[in-house]
């Protein structure tokens, strides 16, 4: 089973190694031809890429990429004013600049945290508006994939330091927070997302004084991060288990108090285990925004259905209109994913 | 430390921890208080009262008939049934497609773990939401009408109007089911057989295909974790290779996979709440419509909390008992 030899001498035996194998190999490759002939004849041969409506509905069968070219931006953008959308444009390339730097493990300095703060003023800032003679957009108007990121990025800055709090309290020689901290946790993993996104579209605004209303974004945003951060204090209590007990023994013996002991000692040590699979919890978060077009937040999901659901020249196209916004959140989260194997690779020989 | 200062650290600790449990129920008293007044002020009733009302709203599938004169508490009960009729078929599917694709993804043979590894590293990075919403679109658009539907095996019909089955029916007053009713198809589309909605096919076949990939990592991992020395010993006995899987691998990867197992069929189970978004009436689905209808957020939510905290506590029991069976007994 797990003699899985690598390169074309391998190969070569593993394909046409012994009768069975060549029947398998002939059954398969008649298999991706057949499928690889469709998926090419349908999406390329066959597929009208200019955004001409006409010539779409004539291809009887043919994708019709047309309705990309026509509409990608309110996909991306959503009800975005059409003439300031170089700005959320330039907010999703900070901060996906600043994420890709904070993925080096050679830039985790202090003046990371800075720098996120700077980023995330400044997309809210470009978002938002109102300010250095650019005009207001109300959150109500954001969409496509800005949110989609910025939902991710905010939701997992807010959870982190509950998650972290909560894993330690877990920990904690406390009975009290100890009991605290684990029914929360168990309590909002045991419950579907949707259900604390709905809680907080239904009941939060409940518990705000007459008159000010929260923004619905806002909203969403709280219940993202109190959903995430149970999720990353598991995570984190893993990690926070793997370090030696040892570690904390003798320091307490060198004399360093409590909180020193688990600020400079056991939480960067239990942080580094955990990064990759802090990472697949990322891909998670980024995946699970999706959700939030259930209520009524336009993100990549909801903005597709915005741009074409509206339109009746467009809407018979929604499945390559899907394929497109797939194709996006495939592109970032096997990126992520990746990544994650990589950083374990390269943390793993730090380590050994 | 010396034994006084301890005992009045240890007197300290027990009085934060009282402040903090004062703490947390006076917060949850206020917010509970508050958001009962703001209720009134708008006039709006709260209370688990309304359960016994009639609904308003009829569910149109499921194994539980409920029309719209019936109470609350039976739509919810509808879709509770709902919920586990999407869910467990789909358990299903997806271990069994996931472990086939997990085993594929080691094979000996180059084609087939390149469409195995394919297949789970596309799904598993797409939304689920994005899947459900392709498959319903594509099922409700792009398959023939129901008057001339495709057959995918004998007596397996499928079209915009759904899939038909064969299934199990007894005879008139029996209990035992005692033949299998073949679907027919006639003039006016598919008849006979269990015909299933469009709306639980693509719940299912989602939750399904996005699972598999899921469970295909795990029952890798689980593979990998056996040691090679077993695989050797296997082959020095003489087993052949799906015997070597069979009793020498599986059972003791199993201890690997069971435990991650759970959790992924503790996340189908909550996952299977989306099929709000594609139109299956399942618990989540009738809470929504309550709240539209009558505003009872509060207690709705309360409802499907505590319904999937308790499905949740019923699949760890379960798995838990199952793994106590396939772990390693005797060392700790």
């Amino acid at each position: 089973m797990r003699n899985v030899a690598q390169g074309p001498i391998a190969w070569r035996s593993e394909l046409w190694g012994s009768p069975l194998r060549v029947l398998a190999t002939v059954l398969l490759l008649v298999l991706l031809a057949w499928g690889g002939f469709h998926v090419v004849d349908w999406g390329v041969l066959h597929a009208v890429f200019r955004p001409d409506a006409e010539a779409c509905r004539a291809v009887q069968h043919g994708a019709c990429w047309g309705v990309v070219a026509e509409k990608w931006r309110p996909m991306l953008f959503g009800r975005f004013p059409y003439e300031e959308q170089w700005r959320p444009a330039i907010a999703v390339v900070v901060l996906s600049a600043v994420t890709v730097l904070s993925a080096w493990p050679r830039s985790w300095r202090w003046w990371l945290v800075p720098l996120w703060i700077a980023a995330l003023l400044l997309f809210v800032l470009l978002m938002r508006g109102g300010v250095a003679g650019l005009s207001h957009v109300p959150t109500s108007r954001w969409g496509g994939l800005p949110l989609t990121i910025g939902l991710a990025v905010v939701g997992l800055a807010l959870a982190f330091p509950l998650a972290l709090l909560l894993a330690l309290g877990r920990r904690s020689g406390w009975p009290v927070v100890r009991t605290l901290s684990a029914s929360y946790i168990e309590l909002v993993r045991g419950v579907p997302l949707i259900s604390v996104l709905f809680m907080a579209s239904f009941l939060l605004p409940l518990l705000w004084p007459a008159g000010w209303q929260p923004d619905v974004l806002v909203r969403v945003l709280a219940g993202l991060a109190l959903f995430v951060a149970a999720y990353l204090a598991e995570i984190i209590r893993g990690g926070l288990q793997a370090v030696p007990r040892g570690q904390t023994e003798v320091a307490m013996a060198l004399g360093f108090g409590r909180w020193p002991v688990q600020r400079d000692i056991v939480l960067p040590q239990a942080l580094r285990l955990v990064v990759p699979a802090l990472t697949n919890s990322v891909v998670g978060t980024l995946k699970d925004t999706s959700l939030v077009t259930v209520v009524g937040l336009f993100e990549l999901t909801g903005a597709l259905g915005l741009a074409l659901g509206g339109d009746p020249t467009w809407r018979p196209f929604y499945l390559e209109g899907y394929l497109f916004i797939a194709a996006v959140y495939w592109v970032l989260c096997f990126g992520l994913s990746r990544y994650s194997v990589w950083l374990e690779r390269r943390l793993g020989e730090g380590a050994r | 430390m010396s034994r006084e200062a301890s005992r009045r650290g240890a007197w300290l600790a027990w009085v934060v921890q009282a402040l903090l449990v004062l703490a947390v129920l006076a917060g949850a008293a206020w917010v509970v208080n508050h958001a009962l007044e703001v209720l009134r002020s708008r006039g709006v009733r709260s209370g688990f009262d309304f359960l016994t009302e009639p609904a308003g709203f009829s569910i149109s599938e499921g194994w539980i008939d409920f029309d719209a004169s019936q109470p609350f508490w039976r739509a919810f009960l509808a879709g509770l049934v709902n919920t586990v009729r999407a869910s467990v078929p789909a358990a299903i599917f997806s271990v069994v497609l996931g472990t086939l694709i997990g085993i594929g993804r080691l094979a000996p043979h180059v084609l087939l773990r390149g469409i195995c590894t394919a297949y789970v590293e596309l799904l598993r990075n797409v939304p689920l939401l994005v899947q459900l919403l392709m498959l319903a679109f594509a099922i409700a658009n792009l398959l023939p009408d129901p008057t001339e539907p495709v057959r995918l095996l004998p007596g397996v019909w499928l079209s915009k109007g759904g899939l038909s089955v064969p299934w199990p029916v007894s005879v008139e007053g029996g209990w035992w089911p005692t033949h299998f009713e073949w679907p027919e198809k006639g003039d006016f589309g598919v008849s006979g057989g269990a015909a299933l909605s469009p709306e639980y096919v693509t719940i299912v076949a989602g939750l399904s295909f996005y699972s598999a990939a899921f469970v295909a990592e795990i029952v890798r991992a689980g593979i990998l974790s056996v040691s090679q020395g077993q695989v050797l010993a296997g082959q020095a006995l003489g087993l052949t290779s799906v015997q070597q899987l069979r009793i020498v691998i599986l059972p003791q990867a199993l201890r690997v996979i069971v435990p991650s197992l759970t959790n992924q069929l503790l996340s189908l189970v909550k996952n299977s709440s989306l099929a709000v978004a594609v139109g299956y009436p399942e618990l989540v689905s009738v809470a929504n419509t309550t709240i539209g209808s009558n505003g009872r957020a509060f207690e709705c939510i309360a409802i499907i909390m505590a319904v999937y905290l308790l499905l949740s506590l019923l699949i760890s029991f379960g798995m838990n008992r199952y793994n106590a069976r396939v772990a390693l007994r005797g060392w700790r």
